[in-house]
């Protein structure tokens, strides 16, 4: 690189068109096949003249039900990406043994293996875990709209930029070569001095904005909006996790905030938190990064078990079993979740007497999670059980998560996991319960929900099709690994000289095809659906015969949700409202107050993305100006006093009305 | 049957509502005294502990320091954030109740953990740290 000159030095920072990696040919066809890809979507929106709902009814909107399936658009986008990330290491390490290197070079397989685990964690899981909660929480529990509206807004868009940020980084410069958690001191400046750990910092510290405050804000929906008569032991238990979940993202994100400036403070101006010298200990960043990386995982995996509690009474057409001790269990769990960071580094050198109890406490946490397993077991027994997509996730789920946690508390054993740490074994048993719990759960939501989010059914042969691929498909990429880990064969290695083990690996490669072809098949899916809704047209609002609230407005249900508060009786408060022949209110509205959409949420996280971006390539004029700018913007946004409106209680009429003779009509079909 | 199942009288409450929770506690002007002179007083005396040099031994001073900075968010929690055990329906305390265990679980794990680790490694010797790289 030739010597720049002071002022380009001053304008751009560190970035010189050498960042653009038009050297490397898999990224140029990536960028034209994303360009394209890209240009064909814009192409199409502007044809349709949809820009203009685009941008007021969604990008701008408040509405908690409409940032709800911005939340689950934006993990599909990002699951394709994570996902196109797992088959080139799949493929990669098929083809690389003995004298063959594979296509990917090693800077490259390392940048791969850190976005796919990062995509996945803070991209996918947590976007869809939040989707899920945004849509269906304020529903379940009567409200109109989630506590604070346009902080709801606000953080989605932070999640986004994000993303956005990640993203960037597979076209301009590089991502982390470090792994998904970045221990120093391989991340600090003197191991990673170029940009691939800042885009990391910057994605997840804007990303983690997003996610606190949506914590706070569900928090504060769940604690102060249910409906009245609706107790904390009313709560429907998708509620109940998603409280836990929300407290532990309002406990746990502050300290990776934290660390992550810690390091970005070593990375940048230099002090030694992290560093091998001057006083610096690397470990306590792993210490750290770790008590909020384990309840993360439990942030992750708690809303989907509220998800499996609610379609397993759903389609066993019972009450939930055990109610009472599936809440203790997950009050359980929240607290535990604190307790066992330490065995994500029992070999780090710690003693007995810490190892011991860090693996005990591990073990116990498989108690009320076994307990939540019977719980659902018992729901079924003498059920009348409907197998519709839902339940069929839910059983998979069932079925692979026993088999993760045990080898999870294989590992949760010290002197097993010596020798297993780090080794494929390990690979395969978060697999085993991420993709069986969370990814799993996800799916059994979206099928579930979709009809209340949409007003029509997903397609049920697809959905069928994208369970076995994804069931079949996960068990044949997957079981190889704990084979191999078992064998010692370690995690992150690109090239292999040991040729007795490519079967194996060509069978994972296998099974990472199947599970791209149960991906295709839930994108048929939803388009199949969309093409084939007049079919699949649910017009009652409650398609599965719920027994939560949610059910008991059409679908989709209209922006007030609720023409007039219900009032709760019961745990299952719909079921017990059909049981005892609830009347829908048809007469007698009022003017409805509801928060008006508004920009200043993509405008901040606009301006944030650009703040992010100048931080990772040190042009600091423009980080100041973006940085000042954002608070400016905030300011500015606290003197718009025009925030609400009225729907009018004629509006509210007419709606019900609607619905009403739609209902009449359903009742004389 | 449908006003059993609806209410009305909480039409108002969920979307921006203007009015206060009950259960809000709202300060008085002794309240206010109360706790400005308890923190001078909890300031004061740690002030005057270090510039004094009272104590004879360091670490002393330190833990007698920590011990008045504890009382000192107490006074703060009561007098001007109005904390008691029944603000909010209770939900103040449970959660003041939670994140103290998680401050604990992770101030003293972390302690345990990193001193335990310390322990644990191999001595290095003087000259050895000097020629580190």
């Amino acid at each position: 690189m030739q010597e720049r000159s002071e002022l380009m030095q001053t304008l751009f920072g560190r970035l010189t068109l050498e960042a653009i990696p038009y050297h490397e040919p898999i990224l140029v066809w990536t960028f034209v096949a994303t360009a394209i890809l890209g240009m064909s979507l814009l192409a199409y929106i502007t044809r349709k003249r949809a820009w203009g709902t685009l941008w007021n009814d969604w990008f701008c909107s408040i509405d908690h039900k409409r940032i709800g399936v911005m939340y689950m658009v934006l993990g599909i986008v990002m699951l394709l990406r994570g996902f196109a990330d797992a088959i080139m290491m799949r493929a990669q390490q098929a083809f690389a043994f003995g004298d063959s290197m594979g296509y990917l070079p090693p800077h490259h397989y390392d940048q791969i293996f850190t976005a796919h685990g990062v995509i996945m964690i803070f991209f996918v899981a947590m976007p869809f875990v939040t989707g899920l909660m945004n849509y269906v929480v304020p529903l379940q529990i009567g409200a109109r709209d989630v506590a604070f509206p346009f902080l709801n807004n606000f953080s989605f868009w932070m999640t986004t930029a994000g993303a956005v940020l990640v993203m960037m980084s597979l076209f301009v410069g590089e991502f982390a070569q470090t792994g998904w958690l970045a221990y120093p001191p391989l991340s600090g400046i003197a191991y990673s001095p170029s940009v691939g750990v800042d885009y990391y910092i910057w994605a997840l510290q804007i990303a983690g904005v997003g996610t606190l405050l949506s914590g706070v804000n569900l928090l504060v929906t769940i604690v102060k909006m249910r409906a009245p008569g609706m107790t904390l032991m009313k709560m429907p238990v998708f509620t109940w996790t998603a409280l836990c979940t929300n407290v532990l993202i309002v406990a746990a994100f502050p300290v990776l905030t934290a660390v992550l400036g810690l390091l970005s403070l070593d990375r940048y101006v230099g002090t030694n938190f992290f560093t091998n010298d001057f006083g610096g200990n690397a470990m306590m960043y792993v210490n750290l990064i770790w008590i909020w990386g384990h309840p993360e995982v439990y942030i992750l995996i708690l809303p989907l078990f509220g998800v499996f509690s609610e379609v397993v009474s759903t389609f066993s057409g019972k009450r939930l079993f055990g109610y009472t001790s599936m809440v203790y269990a997950t009050v359980v769990i929240t607290i535990l979740s604190y307790l066992v960071w330490l065995h994500h580094f029992f070999t780090m050198g710690s003693g007995a007497s810490v190892n011991s109890f860090f693996g005990i406490t591990t073990m116990i946490i498989s108690i009320p999670t076994g307990a939540k397993m019977f719980n659902w077991l018992f729901t079924m027994y003498r059920g009348r059980i409907k197998f519709d997509v839902p339940m069929l996730w839910t059983m998979g789920f069932m079925f692979t998560f026993v088999i993760g946690g045990m080898t999870g508390v294989l590992l949760a054993v010290p002197p097993a996991d010596f020798v297993l740490h780090n080794s494929l074994f390990l690979i395969a048993h978060f697999h085993n319960v991420i993709i069986g719990g969370v990814v799993f759960g996800v799916f059994a939501g979206i099928n579930y929900w979709f009809p209340k989010v949409a007003g029509f059914k997903l397609d049920e042969f697809w959905g069928k099709v994208s369970f076995w691929f994804w069931l079949v498909g996960f068990w044949v990429a997957f079981a190889p690994l704990y084979v191999l880990g078992l064998m010692g064969v370690t995690r992150r290695v690109s090239h292999f000289e040991d040729m007795s083990l490519q079967i194996w690996f060509q069978i994972a490669a296998v099974g990472a095809v199947l599970i791209g072809v149960g991906i295709l098949a839930f994108l048929i899916q939803i388009f199949v659906s969309i093409r084939r809704r007049d079919s699949l047209r649910d017009e009652t609002g409650d398609p599965w015969n719920g027994r939560t609230l949610e059910w008991a407005t059409s679908s989709p249900p209209p922006a007030y949700n609720f023409a007039f508060t219900p009032r709760v009786h019961d745990q299952d408060a719909w079921f017990d409202m059909k049981r005892r022949g609830h009347q829908r209110p048809v007469s007698g509205f009022v003017d409805i107050h509801m928060p008006k959409n508004t920009a200043a949420g993509i405008v901040l996280a606009g301006i944030a993305t650009v703040c992010g971006f100048a931080l990772i390539w040190h042009i600091w004029w423009l980080a100041a100006a973006s940085f000042f700018g954002l608070i400016a913007a905030t300011i500015i946004h606290t003197f718009n006093y025009d925030r609400d409106y009225h729907i009018h209680a004629d509006e509210v009429s007419r709606v019900e009305d609607q619905r009403t003779s739609q209902l009449a009509a359903l009742q004389k079909a | 049957m449908s006003t059993a199942d609806t209410e009305r009288a909480y039409d108002q409450r969920h979307v921006h509502s203007h009015h206060h929770p009950e259960g809000e506690a709202h300060g008085t002007f002794k309240g206010y005294m109360t706790g400005f002179i308890l923190s001078v007083i909890l300031t004061t005396i740690p002030f005057w502990l270090v510039m004094g040099d009272v104590l004879p031994s360091k670490q002393a001073t330190v833990f007698i320091i920590m011990g008045f900075a504890v009382v000192q968010i107490l006074v703060h929690m009561i007098y001007f954030l109005h904390m008691n055990t029944s603000s909010e329906g209770g939900w103040n305390m449970l959660a003041l109740i939670f994140t103290l265990v998680l401050v604990v679980i992770t101030l003293a794990g972390s302690l345990w953990v990193m001193f335990n680790m310390n322990d644990n490694m191999m001595p290095v010797s003087a000259h050895e740290m000097r020629n580190a790289p």
